[in-house]
């Protein structure tokens, strides 16, 4: 009964392997069918391989992928369109060829009535396990070992990245940034936190600059790449000029200067933030 | 005298019988040896002391060579005092190699036949090293040449002390290479290399006659011994002998320039004059005449071999003496009577028994009186600034006087004037000739007429007409050094005949070449004499009326007839040789070179072009898409279960 | 018996067809991970078929070395990321004709 609950979950799940777009939809999918297979060994009188499934499998293994996926980006989806002349039909064709002449065989033959594991689990199944594994199998199991830890050691091999330049120290960025100062006059101070005389103290709102233009600087690229940059209110703006005397307040004059002090330092701020470009790739 | 002899089908047919080599004979190494040291001494020492030898190479080699005639001479002279019977002489050596069952000594046989090459090669090679002391005293490569000279005599003494065929043969290459190194030795002129290279190549043809020959005489007979064949020789049969006779006379004819392997003699002139008298006169170009005679075991039994010499030797003789009438370059019209006197001698050989004692004879009359011309004229060129061109010469019988008085005994010597050595020789052989045939003793006795025309004109041209002499000649006598020799040779031109006394040479050959039954000749010797001698007066005459009668031009007439413009062009011995080997070997050569490029080539360049078409299809699998891979490791799995499947319900 | 080693055959398919289909390389990786597990089921199937905990070891080594595999093979994935700033099986393909 559980086998014929849980056989069309797995097979709907499977098949959305192949169609799901994003990754974590595939991984998420993939859990079902470790879960469901746990559930069959169980059935199958298979307990210790039930916990190991659940533990190794979908506890671990399973979580290794998505921790990987992470890394390589959540949102890496596939494209729709297939690189590979005829690949997706042969595919298919071969898939279907492989599934029907495998089915065929196996229901050709009556595997007849099942022993049952009553006898071999005699005294638990996972003391008979052990009782095969560490006399029988000893060898293997010892191979294993083996085999696990030259896993581990290709992974950190693989992962490793190697230092091809001296660490750059606090004192020698300040050294650097004094002299890009000296040499093309940026912007030496950090800068200008978001929010800052506006009315919304928040991430996505640009400061204000003395003379009420919003600065751009102040806001993240990725808020600014995604667009969700939100505008400073114009009458905000003119408030806040009234409430410091700001001579902009009054439409002649100061004006003029304000906007030329605020463009210079617009400015500044704009090649700190090339910087910034440069030296993050 | 029985003992020496197996009667077969009514011919003499002589077994070699070497008796121990005790007394004097114990040194018959040596003579081989001597010149050899010299060579040695002179090619080798000289460079590896930087040249220290140069001083004294020349007397050196000069010294080892006269040694030798030394220990020849006694060796001759105590061969005489023997017995008959007694006068073969065997010396082993040591083991040279062996091989199964072939078994190949250096044994020295010491014969009559090898005492009187001995005799010729050391007595004559000395005169001739004496002559180069003056004759090459100018060239700075002296003492190289004089190594080379020894080492031509010592090739040319193992050549004929050789107790077996391969010993013959070392001495037959060993002589091939002092000729092309002599030949070619002013090799700054693109002439002389030539000529080296087509004396080399040419004599290569008669190499491969000889080495065959080896081959099947060893298969024949098991033994490559003179000693040993000459015992069996009747047991073989008259084909193998047959074909055994025509290889030997392949390389006859490589050797002593007979037609159809005669081009490389004329060219061979570009070598020093006394290398021409020395090598392409008196000795090596006799070699061919030599194995005949030697292997006369052989070529009494051939009969088809032997007319296959006569046939040889006629066409040679007459080839050589129109060469010689036409030849402006005086050592050339030497080169083209040699070429005919060789002729002669061959056509002794070929006669068989009743000729080879005087085919030897002949060869020896022939070694003093070329000698002595080709060192003539080597003293003619020495006066006239080393021109060649006799229409550049005349009237220098005064000025001259030594030279030409030996170069006049030389002169009626090859003509037959007689009583000179020359007579006696060719007029017995063109004797025997008769004896056999008409046809070829009426063709040997024409030759003896055209020698008589073209050595008198050569007479005429270079010692009497008018001086035609180029600007600036002043022609002066040979220093003593160089005359002596000639005096010597003129000599023995002159007194060679006594040879004959008694039939003397004949009887001394005897236990080498066998005695001949006596034919009576058709007409009476007396007339057959007075004939030759008429033929050649003859000849003698038209060259009078010719040449001495008129003026001699400068430059040769073009407008002459067909014969003479054949003659001068070798009768296009060149020609023929191009149009029948080198042209065929070209398109030969030039069609395996296309088959190779369009047909091999093809095939290979085809295959692989196939190969890398495909691959080239074939690769575009690699797509480096994994998928892709996968996708094809799916394709084996449904294979396999495929396969499994069709296995298990069928 | 029949109807778990047909589940685990369907299993198995599906995940080959992910492999040849599916282009981001984690989402490959998990359905080779699939048809591991298939393999898994008709195993422990078959132990108690036969009433022989052979199988279920073997199910048990096919973990162990599917977490060794599962450990290179991502690492192998970060390292690629890292150099190539994707995880498509398809943009490796430089080692071709």
């Amino acid at each position: 009964m559980t086998f014929w609950i849980l056989a069309p979950v797995m097979v709907v799940a499977a098949l959305g392997l192949l169609f799901v777009r994003k990754a974590v939809h595939a991984a998420l999918l993939l859990a079902i069918v470790m879960i469901s297979l746990a559930v069959l060994y169980a059935v199958l009188e298979a307990p210790f391989l039930f916990a190991v499934q659940i533990i190794v499998y979908t506890g671990a293994i399973l979580m290794l992928f998505l921790f990987v996926m992470m890394l390589v980006g959540v949102d890496a989806s596939d494209s729709v369109v297939e690189t590979i002349k005829g690949q997706r039909l042969l595919a298919t064709l071969g898939g279907l060829a492989l599934g029907v002449l495998l089915v065929l065989a196996l229901t050709q033959g009556a595997l007849g009535a099942a022993v049952g594991l009553e006898d071999a689990n005699d005294g638990g199944n996972v003391q008979a396990i052990a009782n095969i594994l560490f006399s029988r199998w000893v060898f293997a199991f010892e191979v294993t070992s083996a085999l696990l830890i030259t896993a581990a050691l290709g992974a950190m091999v693989l992962a490793h990245r190697e230092r091809i330049a001296p660490r750059e120290t606090q004192a020698d960025m300040a050294a650097r940034r004094l002299r890009d100062y000296a040499e093309r006059g940026t912007h030496v101070g950090p800068l200008p936190p978001p929010g800052v005389f506006a009315r919304t103290n928040a991430v996505d709102t640009a400061a204000l600059l003395p003379d009420g233009t919003p600065a751009e600087a102040s806001i993240s690229r990725v808020l600014a790449a995604r667009g969700s940059v939100r505008a400073v209110p114009a009458e905000d703006v003119e408030q806040v000029r009234r409430q410091i005397g700001d001579p902009a307040a009054r439409p002649e004059g100061g004006g003029k200067s304000g906007a030329t002090a605020s463009t210079e330092s617009d400015r500044n701020l704009d090649r700190v933030e090339d910087d910034r470009g440069e030296g993050r790739p | 005298m029985t003992n020496f002899f197996t009667q077969t089908s009514g011919h003499a047919v002589p077994v070699v019988d070497p008796g121990p080599a005790d007394g004097v004979f114990s040194l018959l190494w040596l003579v081989v040896a001597l010149p050899l040291l010299g060579a040695l001494v002179i090619l080798v020492g000289g460079p590896l002391t930087r040249g220290l030898t140069s001083r004294w190479a020349h007397l050196l080699g000069c010294v080892l060579p006269i040694g030798s005639f030394v220990l020849s001479l006694a060796m001759f002279v105590s061969l005489l005092d023997r017995e008959e019977s007694e006068r073969q002489v065997g010396q082993h050596l040591f083991t040279w190699f062996e091989a199964g069952s072939l078994e190949v000594g250096m044994d020295l046989l010491y014969d009559p036949l090898s005492a009187l090459f001995l005799l010729l090669i050391t007595g004559v090679g000395s005169l001739i090293h004496v002559y180069s002391v003056g004759y090459m005293a100018h060239d700075e490569r002296r003492p190289r040449f004089f190594g080379f000279l020894n080492l031509f005599v010592a090739a040319m003494l193992m050549l004929v002390l050789s107790a077996n065929y391969l010993g013959l043969f070392l001495g037959w290459e060993g002589v091939g290479l002092a000729s092309y190194l002599l030949i070619g030795f002013w090799q700054h002129k693109h002439s002389a290399a030539a000529a080296a290279k087509k004396a080399f190549v040419i004599n290569r043809v008669g190499d491969v006659g000889m080495s065959l020959a080896i081959a099947l005489l060893f298969v024949t007979f098991g033994t490559t011994d003179f000693t040993g064949i000459s015992a069996a020789s009747s047991e073989a049969t008259e084909g193998t002998l047959t074909a055994l006779g025509l290889l030997l006379l392949l390389a006859a004819c490589g050797k002593s320039a007979q037609v159809p392997l005669q081009a490389w003699l004329l060219d061979a002139m570009e070598g020093p004059t006394p290398v021409s008298a020395l090598i392409h006169a008196a000795t090596m170009v006799t070699a061919g005449v030599y194995l005949i005679v030697r292997s006369n075991f052989i070529f009494e039994l051939a009969p088809a071999a032997q007319t296959g010499v006569v046939v040889v030797a006629v066409v040679t003789l007459l080839w050589g003496a129109i060469l010689g009438c036409a030849k402006d370059d005086i050592k050339k019209a030497l080169a083209g009577s040699t070429m005919s006197q060789i002729g002669y001698m061959m056509l002794g050989a070929g006669l068989g028994v009743a000729g080879y004692a005087f085919a030897i004879f002949h060869l020896l009359t022939h070694g003093f009186f070329k000698a002595n011309m080709f060192l003539g004229a080597g003293s003619v060129m020495h006066a006239m600034d080393d021109d060649v061109d006799m229409r550049h010469y005349g009237g220098l019988n005064k000025m001259l006087p030594v030279t030409f008085l030996t170069f006049a005994m030389g002169y009626l010597a090859i003509i037959g004037f007689p009583g000179f050595s020359g007579f006696w020789s060719k007029d017995k052989i063109i004797e025997t000739a008769l004896a056999d045939s008409w046809v070829v003793g009426g063709l040997a006795m024409l030759g003896a007429g055209i020698t008589g025309f073209y050595m008198t004109r050569l007479m005429l041209m270079t010692f009497f007409t008018s001086r035609r002499w180029e600007e600036g000649v002043d022609p002066h006598e040979s220093p003593k050094v160089m005359t002596i020799p000639l005096v010597v040779l003129a000599a023995l031109s002159v007194l060679g005949g006594v040879m004959l006394l008694g039939d003397w040479i004949v009887e001394f050959l005897a236990p080498v070449t066998g005695v001949a039954e006596h034919h009576e000749p058709p007409l009476p010797a007396i007339v057959i004499t007075l004939l030759v001698v008429l033929v050649v007066a003859v000849g003698v005459a038209l060259a009078w009326f010719l040449v001495g009668k008129q003026e001699v031009p400068r430059e040769a007439p073009q407008d002459v007839s067909f014969a003479t413009r054949a003659a001068r062009a070798d009768l296009y011995g060149d020609a023929i040789n191009d149009a029948l080997v080198v042209e065929p070997g070209r398109a030969l050569v030039s069609g395996l070179v296309t088959m190779d490029r369009h047909g091999v080539d093809g095939v290979v360049e085809g295959g692989s072009a196939g190969v890398g078409g495909l691959a080239g299809v074939f690769r575009k699998v690699q797509n480096g898409f994994v998928r892709s891979y996968a996708l094809s490791l799916l394709a084996g799995v449904l294979l396999v279960l495929l396969t499994l499947m069709a296995v298990n319900f069928a | 018996m029949t109807e778990y080693i047909v589940l685990s055959a369907i299993l198995f398919t599906i995940g080959s067809v992910g492999v040849l289909v599916r282009r981001n390389a984690i989402v490959v990786f998990m359905c080779i991970e699939l048809m591991l597990n298939a393999c898994n089921l008709s195993l422990v199937a078959f132990a108690r078929q036969h009433g022989n905990l052979d199988g279920q070891i073997a199910a048990f080594f096919v973990m162990v070395v599917a977490a060794a595999e599962v450990v290179v093979g991502l690492a192998i994935i970060m390292t690629i990321f890292r150099t190539r700033r994707s995880a498509s099986v398809d943009d490796a393909s430089l080692l071709k004709y």
